[in-house]
């Protein structure tokens, strides 16, 4: 054996079988293909505590291959062809929550109606990941450092869920209770989301990340309206900035109170408790929320 | 569990585990090696295959998943002659040097010159920025790319 392969028993194992082999595979589980939301409910309630929900896999199935996650048994619900798609009524767009992130990019409504989500999810991994992942699978993760769960403060959608106990709707501003922490009850089942239609409007995105594709360090997915040249209406969706997608409504109302871009960014710290990590300290993330607010306002203001 | 599913064109009836992921299922199953595995967490991009047209990461997708769908892999493409051009070009810019990652990066590459037209350098980079390549350096392999999509245009 050559000297250098000597640390290879260092190397990070996750399941370091009989052989002594390094691998990275998931603990047995059983696995169910739901035929339809009542069906997955029936399957929630019969399987109870140890039964996860699979739709794009894009988050489930790296958590059971890392073994961070070790459900007893999968329900596929990503066959429920009644939860995919996008569908435009004179009001609103409501999209199923099977939809997938490169459904949504080749989307002429979402591009129309909802031009911040294309933006957005333009920026959420790769393609080979967007082929896959689900706008539902997103915010029922509740990833503190993704796009869509930002977007959907800004746009101030409104979630649809189903249980046993009957269908209720949830707003975003409600939906995201902490890290990878949501308002759902454990048989619910996220099914759609729906956003005003908003034609006066315009949005703003940018986020910065180390790498194409990589999660953003911050980001900023932003919503509003101006009308003669002054804020009528703002909603500034902050990303990967602590331990949940966060409204930076102190920023917003300087804004719209008719206030300056300075003064709006010196309010982000009202807003804002960002985490420190390897990537960036607290007041880093600070200072990056405050680059991006002066950026994507800016933006918006030579768009309206 | 029983599964039925196309691989490069061929029927395949099967009986797999519930937890065994597509990449796993064609290496050890079918034999199917030119799929490849490094991270299998979804960060490497190795296991780049196509599933029912479009691209994916093979270690994120479980066999069960795939029941009923249409799987291509290197060895499919390779066969069709579909990228007989792609990899013609990987070989003349020197776009591998191990090869570990080569066979997803095809397929990925592919993706993209399927929409057809001339991708610029920056659309092919974007496009390919989930594979990894330890040895290249990412020129070359871009270089092949744009030649590829520079000669596909010509002869159209
Ligand atoms: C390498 C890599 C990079 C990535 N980069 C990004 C990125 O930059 N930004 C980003 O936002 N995401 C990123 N992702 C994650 C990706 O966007 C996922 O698609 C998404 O987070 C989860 O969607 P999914 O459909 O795959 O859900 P799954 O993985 O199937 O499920 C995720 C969780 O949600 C639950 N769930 C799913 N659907 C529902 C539902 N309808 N109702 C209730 N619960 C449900 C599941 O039980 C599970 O707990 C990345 C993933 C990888 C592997
Ligand atoms: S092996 Fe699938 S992405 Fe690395
Ligand atoms: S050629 Fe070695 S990893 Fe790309």
């Amino acid at each position: 054996m050559p000297a250098w392969l000597d640390g290879a028993a260092c190397l990070p194992t996750s399941d370091g079988n009989e052989k002594g082999e390094r691998r990275v595979k998931a603990a047995a589980f059983d696995y169910v293909r739901a035929s339809s939301v009542a069906d997955a409910w029936a399957l929630l309630a019969r399987h109870g505590a140890g039964a996860k929900l699979l739709a794009g896999g894009q988050s489930l199935l790296p958590a059971l291959n890392l073994r961070l996650s070790a459900p007893d048994i999968l329900i596929d619900i990503s066959r429920i062809e009644a939860l995919r798609g996008v569908t435009v009524s004179p009001h609103s767009v409501r999209i199923g929550a099977l939809t997938r992130h490169a459904d949504l990019l080749a989307s002429p409504e979402i591009a129309a109606h909802a031009p911040l989500l294309c933006r957005a999810v333009a920026e959420v991994a790769h393609p080979a990941i967007r082929s896959r992942g689900t706008i539902g699978g997103s915010l029922a993760n509740a990833d503190p450092a993704a796009e869509l769960p930002a977007c959907t403060l800004a746009l101030d959608a409104r979630l649809h869920v189903e249980g046993p106990g009957g269908a209720r709707v949830i707003a975003s501003r409600d939906f995201f209770t902490g890290l990878f922490e949501t308002a759902l009850h454990p048989n619910e089942i996220l099914v759609a989301i729906e956003i005003d239609r908003q034609p006066a409007s315009v949005c703003g995105f940018a986020e910065l990340a180390r790498r194409s594709g990589d999660y953003a360090i911050v980001g900023l997915a932003a919503h509003g309206a101006i009308a003669a040249g002054v804020w009528t209406e703002l909603r500034l969706g902050y990303f990967s900035v602590g331990t949940r997608a966060t409204l930076a409504t102190h920023a917003a109302g300087v804004l719209t109170g008719g206030g300056t871009l300075l003064e709006a960014a010196a309010a982000l710290e009202h807003d804002l408790q960002p985490h420190d990590d390897l990537q960036a300290s607290s007041a880093t993330r600070q200072h990056l929320a405050r680059v991006l607010l002066r950026r994507v306002v800016a933006e918006m203001e030579s768009a309206a | 569990m029983n599964i039925s599913l196309m691989v490069n064109g061929e029927q395949v009836e099967a009986d797999v585990l519930p937890r065994t992921h597509l990449v796993d299922f064609l290496r050890e199953q079918l034999g199917l090696t030119g799929t490849h595995l490094g991270c299998e967490h979804g960060v490497c991009g190795a296991c780049t295959l196509r599933l029912d047209g479009v691209i994916v990461r093979g270690c994120l997708v479980l066999a069960v998943q795939a029941d009923g769908g249409v799987v291509e892999t290197i060895e499919g493409l390779s066969d069709s002659g579909e990228i007989a051009d792609l990899q013609a070009a990987f070989i003349a810019r020197n776009a591998l040097q191990c090869g570990f990652c080569t066979p997803a990066m095809l397929i990925a590459a592919q993706d993209l010159l399927q929409h057809g037209g001339v991708p610029s350098r920056e659309a092919i980079r974007e496009h390919l920025s989930g594979n990894y390549c330890r040895c290249t350096g990412y020129q070359a392999i871009v270089d092949a790319v744009e030649t590829t999509a520079q000669a596909r245009e010509a002869s159209r």
